[in-house]
């Protein structure tokens, strides 16, 4: 009861759905016996954070959340586990080993600490919302003007890191291809006199 | 919950009533719009091709692509031995439903006035708009990518890992694109962008973002979304004279049917897509009689015209090669547009800026290029400075792939 009187009922039933396929695709995450099918439940939870999302009013971070992570993301994964072949089922299991359950029970122990801290005050994070208020509909403009002129800074130091991070993955792998023509030469001109 | 005048006050039952109306209606359009674009993409073809094409079932065949469906319904339905049988059957539903959710966003028409409320002619407005474009495009990727790995099967395999590196890649220069029109609109909303593009420059033409963004955007985002739907000359996933059929070469029955009928809805969302964004969606001359209809009518017709450009690739068009592919979208789309985009924002600062700023990507492209060429030249010298073996074995030809459908 106390709960119908912060949000109405098709608000609790869109929560109660969200968190549902959230749950699921966690727990089937985690117990997937295929890479692939791990991945695809990994976008399911991506999907029910996103209608999260849509229902706090964060629309611009849903679709972000969708086009970035499920998108792209994912989608890279499952290119790697396709090309490399380990689309196999995984028989690793951690069931009986007794270090290593501890270990879980510690890691969501902790877990369940931070997300006490969290609900509870907003030390952790510095303020209850950087945007500012949500007035009705969108608030679209409003994270735009406050990453473009606030948080300038860290917005283009974010696209800088980024793009050195692209260059350097480009650079080490044209570098491991200049080592490998140094080994052998011959396979690479031949290409390079095809091509002419 | 959106812009749309409907969903701003109380929800009431009747609200909700609209709601669903218009979700079963658009739904409906899209379908016979699909079996009719079907005939009309054979028709035009085979008339290019000087050849028949359709004429038994219904007048001039207008029924041909209803009786595929109803055949297509009734074959047996294989699911192959050594496929990953879920992912098999859930992939084509991830290639129809982003197709009809993204046609969602298109307003087909004005605004009207139904069971007293007023309503906008689209099935939804939310906020982020176009961004849910983006979204759903890449969702699509799923599809075709999925289908091709469950299948269990080498080219399939080989169609759906081309497909995803492709879709990515113009995905870019198709955001790219699309920022541009945001960036004139200041707003993702679609109705936002149509009700922008009202009104005439000078009285007669029309005063849409086509001309007011240069004609660079409209190209590359035509382009971007070909290779996005996978149509001809980017049908590289399908490939019949390479890859059978493709990632949907394991596929029969009512399961190949969503496959096709997940094109043909992209496509005609796409070209929809483009009336909204470029060439201003319902906007057109409205003569005082039956104002609810001009402005449905005059967006049929854009999509349509639209439609057609695509049949007359496919009809036209060589299939491009792979790396030319890949080169089209990273070395020519994304760079033109990354400028393009300096200089649609410079001119919304002033004139005699955004001038600088094409000038400034002229020069800055040129020496682009020649530092480029400089590179080649130089590590091609290197390279043919080293004893190769072609000078021992003759080069084999390269196979050159005439693509025709």
């Amino acid at each position: 009861m106390i709960i119908a009187s912060v949000i109405s009922v098709p608000q609790l039933i869109v929560f109660i759905v969200s968190v549902a396929i959230i749950a699921v695709g966690g727990v089937g995450l985690l117990t997937a016996r295929y890479p692939v099918h791990a991945a695809l439940f990994l976008v399911m939870t991506l999907f029910g954070v996103a209608i999260l999302f849509i229902e706090e009013g964060a629309e611009f971070l849903a679709a972000v959340q969708v086009v970035v992570y499920a998108g792209a993301v994912v989608v890279l994964f499952l290119f790697v586990i396709m090309l490399l072949g380990v689309d196999r089922e995984e028989l690793a299991s951690f069931a009986g080993d007794t270090v290593r359950v501890a270990l879980a029970g510690v890691g969501v122990a902790l877990i369940l600490a931070v997300l006490f801290i969290v609900a509870t005050g907003a030390w952790a994070t510095g303020a209850d919302s950087s945007a500012g208020k949500l007035t009705a509909g969108s608030n679209v403009g409003v994270l735009a003007r406050s990453v473009f002129t606030t948080y300038l800074l860290p917005f283009e130091l974010t696209a800088a890191l980024l793009v050195i991070a692209v260059v350097g993955a480009v650079i080490l792998s044209r570098r491991m291809v200049a080592e490998t023509a140094a080994i052998e030469p011959a396979h690479l001109s031949e290409r390079r006199e095809v091509q002419q | 919950m959106g812009n749309d005048p409907l969903l701003s006050g109380h929800i009431t039952w009747i609200v909700v009533l609209i709601v669903v109306i218009k979700v079963i209606v658009a739904f409906i359009a899209l379908m016979i719009s699909v079996l009719l674009a079907i005939w009309i993409e054979r028709k035009v073809i085979s008339d290019m091709q000087n050849r028949i094409g359709p004429n038994r079932a219904g007048p001039f065949g207008i029924l041909q692509s209803l009786a595929d469906g109803i055949k297509l319904f009734f074959k047996e339905d294989l699911v192959p031995e050594r496929s990953d049988k879920f992912i098999f059957k859930l992939a084509p539903y991830l290639s129809v439903i982003p197709a009809f959710i993204t046609f969602t966003l298109v307003p087909v028409g004005g605004i009207v006035h139904i069971f007293g409320h007023t309503t906008e002619l689209q099935v939804a407005d939310p906020p982020i708009g176009i961004l849910l474009l983006l979204a759903m495009s890449s969702i699509s990727v799923y599809g075709v990518m999925l289908a091709g790995w469950s299948s269990g099967s080498k080219y399939p395999l080989i169609g759906s890992v081309r497909a995803s590196a492709q879709m990515i890649s113009y995905e870019a220069a198709m955001g790219l694109s699309i920022a541009s029109v945001v960036l004139l609109t200041g707003s993702l909303s679609t109705r936002d962008m149509v009700s922008q593009q009202l009104g005439t420059f000078f009285g007669f033409i029309p005063h849409w973002n086509i001309i007011r963004l240069g004609v660079i955007p409209f190209i590359v985002f035509i382009v971007a979304i070909t290779a996005e739907v996978n149509r001809p000359p980017f049908d590289l996933v399908e490939a019949e004279q390479e890859l059978v059929g493709g990632f949907h070469t394991e596929y029969s029955s009512i399961r190949f049917a969503l496959f096709y009928l997940a094109e043909y809805m992209n496509t005609i969302t796409m070209s929809a897509i483009m009336v909204t964004m470029f060439f201003g969606g319902p906007d057109g001359p409205d003569p005082q009689f039956l104002h609810w209809l001009w402005p449905i009518a005059w967006f049929v017709v854009k999509t349509a015209i639209f439609f057609f450009i695509y049949v007359w690739f496919r009809a036209a068009l060589p299939r491009l090669r792979y790396d030319q592919l890949m080169d089209l979208g990273w070395k020519v789309l994304i760079p033109v547009m990354l400028v393009w985009l300096l200089v649609v924002a410079a001119m919304r600062v002033s004139r005699p800026l955004g001038f600088a700023m094409v000038g400034l990507g002229i020069i800055g492209g040129l020496l682009l290029y020649r530092a480029i060429a400089v590179g080649r030249d130089r590590s091609t010298a290197r390279e043919l400075a080293r004893p190769s073996r072609a000078e021992i074995e003759p080069p084999q030809d390269r196979r050159e792939d005439h693509g025709a459908s």
